[in-house]
């Protein structure tokens, strides 16, 4: 039987009916591994034996007539940034190359609370940082429509996972797109919560303002089932909120047909540099939702073009003060010896041989941007700008419900495409950046392809409003389907 | 552009080895992408004001209590150390005779 294409609530209730064991379900998902892995590279760790005996543990609680959770027996893949106890965790950096998580984080005992088995971990770009899997220290994960290309970044390997039937779900982390892009990239559904909506203990810090672990799934109904069991306050993480009781769009159940929502489309995310061939996918896909009866908006959120720098300035400063705990003594790569060598030389050597290019210059970046004499004019103007940008969302709200636009500017692109100049790679976030200042949910959709390539369409919600952007994506998944059907 | 020995000079405050090489490619991107941020100036602040400007969440108290752990994780967390010597985790002199 091929569990590829099953949702979780098909699994679940082929688990219950006993029509199929967790152990088929685990076991199809490691030949599925075994026969494709060679060509995507989409993990860096896999974790057999361990997955395997608790998917027979739930094969025995279903067996004695025991209730078991939805996603008992559900097998997931993990980002190689979120701790899972036992399981090396590398960030994608030789500078964790040699570690290994003591502690899960928060989601992870959550989804292992619900009795999802983990089946590895996830390639990414080093410490989350890029928009392609090509910063990962250790290998390059391949977009599984076209090998030649790449899945997106920064959860690459967590997006070709899903899409390459490696796996039923996965986690990724989203700070400055870094869901949404590869889930656009790989034909998938990303979820980027509101920021706050889920813990980020046991994530390593990249980010903090910005950081939020996200779901990536087959299908909406998916995500909205991994997110719900995610997410929540907790005690580990001051940053996290508990979910709003009932939000506007929520009140009555009539008011959840997306048809009835107002949709704000913004000019802005759809200039000459956005791909024609993105542009026209995601414009006809509006139309299609308006055809359904919603009501659509052509509005502005003018700052949008200073999302880069803002984002940027702002991660960068960020991460030169989360990425100065690597010091080579409590975990990770050893400082190096030598008599000669000062404590400050070996700090030195160590960070300059244990980061690769690209966390270097990120780290450069932020040092630079907060140093003496250049706070103001980078990191507290981007401070300033990054309010400008939320109030441009905030205004817009006011008017409509969620706003639909691209995810990027482009399909996926080459390998090698953007590797020269960072600048190019950072612009390729332009469209999932804002969000992320404003603290929003975004949802990333698969609404039609390029040529072989999919393209996604992003829904961005109202802060706590992922139950909307949920049946804003169900809506798309039917308008999609219908349209494949004739 | 930012020059060569601006490069070195951050580089020490970051705690990072550049090779003369990378000195060189440093300066370049990051030229790059500094010329790229001076749009940033275009923008009128003008009317923001304070410099928390986006709140994201709010600040949460706790008392500060020492979390009683099992001596399974406290040795777990030892052994995660690249140097150790018995119960210690072993670093470099810090102070200079």
């Amino acid at each position: 039987m091929n569990f590829q294409r099953l949702t979780i609530k098909q699994i679940h209730q082929g688990l219950i009916e006993k029509k199929f064991s967790a152990q088929e379900v685990v076991e199809s998902y490691f030949q599925r591994i075994e026969k494709v892995e060679q060509k995507i590279k989409a993990f860096l760790t896999i974790d057999k034996d361990s997955a395997i005996s608790q998917a027979r543990e739930v094969d025995e609680d279903i067996s004695k007539g025991k209730n078991v959770p939805l996603l008992a027996g559900v097998p997931f893949a993990v980002k190689d940034n979120i701790l899972v106890k036992g399981l090396p965790c590398t960030a994608g950096s030789r500078i964790l190359e040699n570690y290994k998580a003591v502690y899960n984080a928060t989601v992870i005992e959550k989804l292992k609370r619900e009795r999802a088995i983990v089946l590895g971990k996830t390639n990414l770009d080093e410490f989350a940082m890029g928009s392609s899997c090509e910063n990962s220290a250790f290998q390059k994960t391949c977009n599984p429509y076209d090998l030649s290309r790449v899945p997106g970044g920064s959860s690459g390997g967590s997006a070709a996972a899903v899409a390459a039937g490696e796996a039923c779900f996965s986690l990724g982390s989203d700070t400055g797109g870094s869901v949404r892009q590869p889930a656009s990239f790989c034909g998938v559904v990303g979820l980027r919560p509101t920021y706050g909506a889920v813990s980020r203990y046991g994530l390593i810090a990249f980010s903090s303002s910005l950081d939020q672990i996200g779901p990536i799934t087959n299908n909406v109904e998916d995500a909205k089932i991994v997110f719900d069991v995610i997410k929540g306050k907790d005690k580990k993480d001051s940053t996290s909120i508990e979910p709003k009781p009932k939000t506007r769009s929520t009140e009555n159940d009539a008011k959840l047909e997306a048809c009835k929502f107002k949709f704000g489309v913004p000019k802005e995310y759809f200039s000459e540099e956005i791909d024609k061939e993105v542009r026209e996918a995601v414009r006809k896909m509006i139309e299609k939702i308006h055809n359904e009866g919603a009501e659509i908006n052509e509005i502005s959120l003018p700052h949008t073009m200073y999302g880069i720098p803002c984002y940027y300035i702002i991660s960068a400063s960020e991460a030169s003060a989360n990425l100065a705990r690597y010091d080579g003594i409590r975990y990770g790569r050893e400082i190096p010896e030598g008599k000669d060598l000062s404590l400050f030389d070996a700090y030195l050597k160590l960070r300059g041989e244990g980061f690769g290019s690209e966390v270097k210059r990120r780290i450069m970046l932020g040092t630079y941007a907060l140093s003496a004499g250049y706070y103001e004019a980078y990191y507290l103007r981007a401070q300033k700008v990054r309010g400008l940008i939320k109030q441009d969302f905030d205004e817009a709200f006011r008017k409509v419900d969620a706003i639909l636009a691209p995810v990027a500017p482009t399909p996926a692109f080459r390998f090698g495409e953007k590797t020269d100049n960072p600048l190019q790679m950072y612009l390729s976030d332009i469209l999932v950046v804002p969000a992320s200042m404003a603290g929003l949910p975004a949802l990333s959709v698969p609404c039609s392809k390029s040529g072989d390539l999919p393209v996604g369409i992003q829904i961005i919600g109202r802060a706590g409003e992922e139950d909307a952007i949920f049946e804003i994506g169900k809506m798309i998944e039917k308008i999609v389907s219908k349209n494949n059907n004739i | 552009m930012i020059s060569q020995d601006e490069v070195q000079h951050i580089a020490k405050l970051a705690r990072i080895a550049l090779s003369s090489d990378e000195v060189k490619k440093m300066q370049k991107d990051l030229s790059q992408i500094l010329d790229y941020f001076e749009m940033l100036k275009r923008a009128d602040i003008s009317k923001v004001k304070g410099s928390n400007i986006v709140k994201v969440g709010e600040n949460t108290w706790r008392e500060d209590i020492v979390a009683e752990q099992s001596p399974g994780v406290i040795r777990e967390i030892r052994e995660a150390s690249p140097k150790k010597e018995g119960d210690y985790i072993k670093v470099k002199l810090v102070l200079e005779h």
